[in-house]
């Protein structure tokens, strides 16, 4: 669509600008602030200049290593899960019925684990888990598996894995499905009398015209894989030892549970910066994907 | 030629994965703890309703889940009214630095609530909001303005430009145009927008329950008090996990029809 440009535009957009900054800026400002400060308690603050980032990125001091190795679960979190619930999301888009009562009972049935509050999704996984009382860990064991998500490293990743898998597909496939719902019918009865495989159906056009979506898809799982808190938190509390410690329960233990001010904004800060810089590059992979369509409209 | 084969199964797994764990909280609500703790039973044998009327009467309880509603109710209004005339200029409009703060606002969606948590603390102290719902609200308005933006825009553009200038001709004002004319044609991107506002006020506990120590506890917050010196009460846990779910669920149903399409924020 051509848009007129219009200055005045502005007055429309001030509000939002207002309350978005008084709820981003202000606080990043103050963050900013105890980033480049040090304090012996009394409120009394000096100033420490860049020590604290030196800190945070020299993998052989206390904080350095544990930013590092929280960094390195989180990505490695993020990968696992984004490996999963993509195919899987789109297998299972594929799968949604396209007409009759089913599809508003699937639906209803996929957007539920969006909805529950995520400590109680925690909740949920904690007590469908445990050998005690839950009904996976009973089977496992029962199986003859050894599981427990508490004491056993492995078992406490495959629980958030599977955990976050089961919260977050949903929001995949039905992304997905909204995309293969815009495609006119008869786009396949073309295919159908050119005699293109199911294969080629799902490369040729069901895939291209995912492909927005699945960008949206793609950038929104790994942003909150990312900062991932409340639920592996309330499942395994970041353990057994740290093997579940994400960014942001580092993040929340530093600043919340020891009160280290400085450490905790100069994480904040490099933490925040690296999920602009992955945001930034979404979107301008995005908008050159929108971009490329309003060209060529008769491509897409 | 539009599905796969072996779908049915696909589905039915996918959506059993899907309730199984939440039929087993539900199962464990209706069971006695001394039944949860000594046997491994599908379905409850003595099924009690005492785990729900403990939460109905004990108003520390139930006063989690009106904060709770209190604070996403704030905060869905607040968002769709913010950024309805910003997604209206976003669609319509070029101006100075658009793009940039477009893509700020959408950074902010992004951004950790971990980081915040301390700041927020301290804003809102020093503002006397500290412990109220209106604190919570206007924190999630951080993620959840950008989110309604962003969904609104993608609606706002599928509305074709030559209404506007049709009803400016027809001598509408502004404002008039845009409660009489635009609201009601995007009356289901509002909803969508709505939904999702409600849906991530609803579910973030970490900044609820930093902002908040008494009289605004939400429910989530209240929920970890069931860990006590005797051990889990898993059945009043249970009991009150499922209650958090129902709100979602009644939501759900009412916007089932534009799910699909507010997933993908407007824009297939």
């Amino acid at each position: 669509m051509d848009k007129t440009v219009n200055q005045k535009a502005w007055f429309l957009v001030l509000p939002v600008f207002a309350i978005v900054a008084f709820s981003a800026i202000l606080p990043l400002m103050t963050v900013v602030n105890y980033s480049v400060q040090d304090t012996f308690g009394n409120n009394q603050f000096f100033w420490n200049g860049v020590g604290w980032f030196k800190e945070l990125l020299d993998p052989s001091s206390d904080l350095g290593e544990r930013f590092f190795a929280s960094l390195a679960r989180n990505l490695a979190f993020s990968a696992i899960i984004l490996a999963i619930e993509v195919p899987l999301g789109i297998v299972v888009a594929l799968a949604m019925p396209r007409h009759g009562w089913t599809v508003a009972l699937c639906l209803v049935i996929m957007a539920l684990p969006l909805l529950i509050p995520w400590n109680v999704v925690g909740t949920i996984w904690q007590i469908f888990g445990r050998p005690d009382i839950g009904l996976l860990g009973y089977s496992l064991n029962g199986l003859g598996i050894d599981y427990n998500y508490v004491s056993n490293a492995f078992d406490a990743w495959a629980t958030v894995v599977v955990m976050d898998v089961w919260h977050w597909t949903s929001l995949v496939a039905l992304l997905c499905y909204a995309g293969l719902k815009s495609i006119p019918d008869a786009y396949y009865q073309a295919a159908q009398i050119d005699g293109a495989s199911r294969w080629a159906v799902f490369t040729a056009i069901q895939l291209p015209k995912m492909h927005r979506v699945l960008l949206i898809a793609v950038l929104l799982r790994f942003m909150d894989s990312f900062m991932i808190y409340t639920e592996p938190f309330v499942v395994t509390g970041g353990g057994p030892g740290n093997s579940t410690t994400f960014v942001s329960i580092e993040l929340v233990k530093i600043a919340l549970g020891q009160f280290d001010l400085g450490k905790a904004a100069a994480l904040s800060i490099v933490y925040n910066l690296i999920i602009i810089i992955v945001c930034w590059v979404f979107y301008t992979v995005m908008t050159h994907a929108g971009a490329d369509r309003d060209n060529n409209p008769g491509s897409a | 030629m539009h599905s796969i084969p072996g779908r049915r199964i696909i589905l039915a797994l996918y959506l059993i994965f899907l309730l199984l764990p939440i039929y087993w909280l539900v199962n464990m609500s209706f069971k006695t703890n001394a039944e949860i703790v000594s046997t491994m039973t599908l379905w409850p044998h003595q099924p009690t309703l005492e785990n729900y009327r403990t939460i109905f009467t004990d108003e520390s309880w139930y006063s989690g889940y009106i904060n709770s509603l209190k604070y996403v109710v704030i905060n869905t209004v607040l968002s769709i009214s913010f950024a309805l005339p910003a997604a209206y200029a976003f669609s319509r409009y070029r101006f100075l630095g658009d793009k940039h703060l477009f893509f700020w606002l959408l950074s902010n969606r992004m951004a950790p609530a971990a980081v915040y948590a301390l700041p927020f603390f301290n804003l809102y102290s020093a503002i006397n909001l500290f412990d109220t719902p209106w604190a919570v609200a206007l924190a999630h308005c951080l993620f959840n303005v950008p989110l309604a933006v962003w969904i609104l825009e993608g609606f706002v553009s599928g509305v074709p430009k030559e209404i506007d200038e049709t009803a400016f001709l027809d001598g509408y004002s502004f404002p008039k145009f845009f409660v009489k004319i635009l609201m009601p044609l995007i009356a289901s991107g509002i909803g969508v927008a709505a939904f999702f506002c409600f849906m991530f006020s609803w579910v973030e506990l970490l900044l609820a329950r930093t902002l908040t120590s008494v009289n605004a506890k939400p429910i989530s917050a209240v929920m970890t008090r069931t860990v006590s010196a005797a051990g889990m009460d898993w059945g009043l846990l249970a009991a009150a996990g499922v209650l958090t779910i129902i709100p979602g669920a009644l939501v759900i149903w009412f916007v089932r029809n534009y799910i699909a399409r507010g997933f993908a924020l407007g824009r297939v």
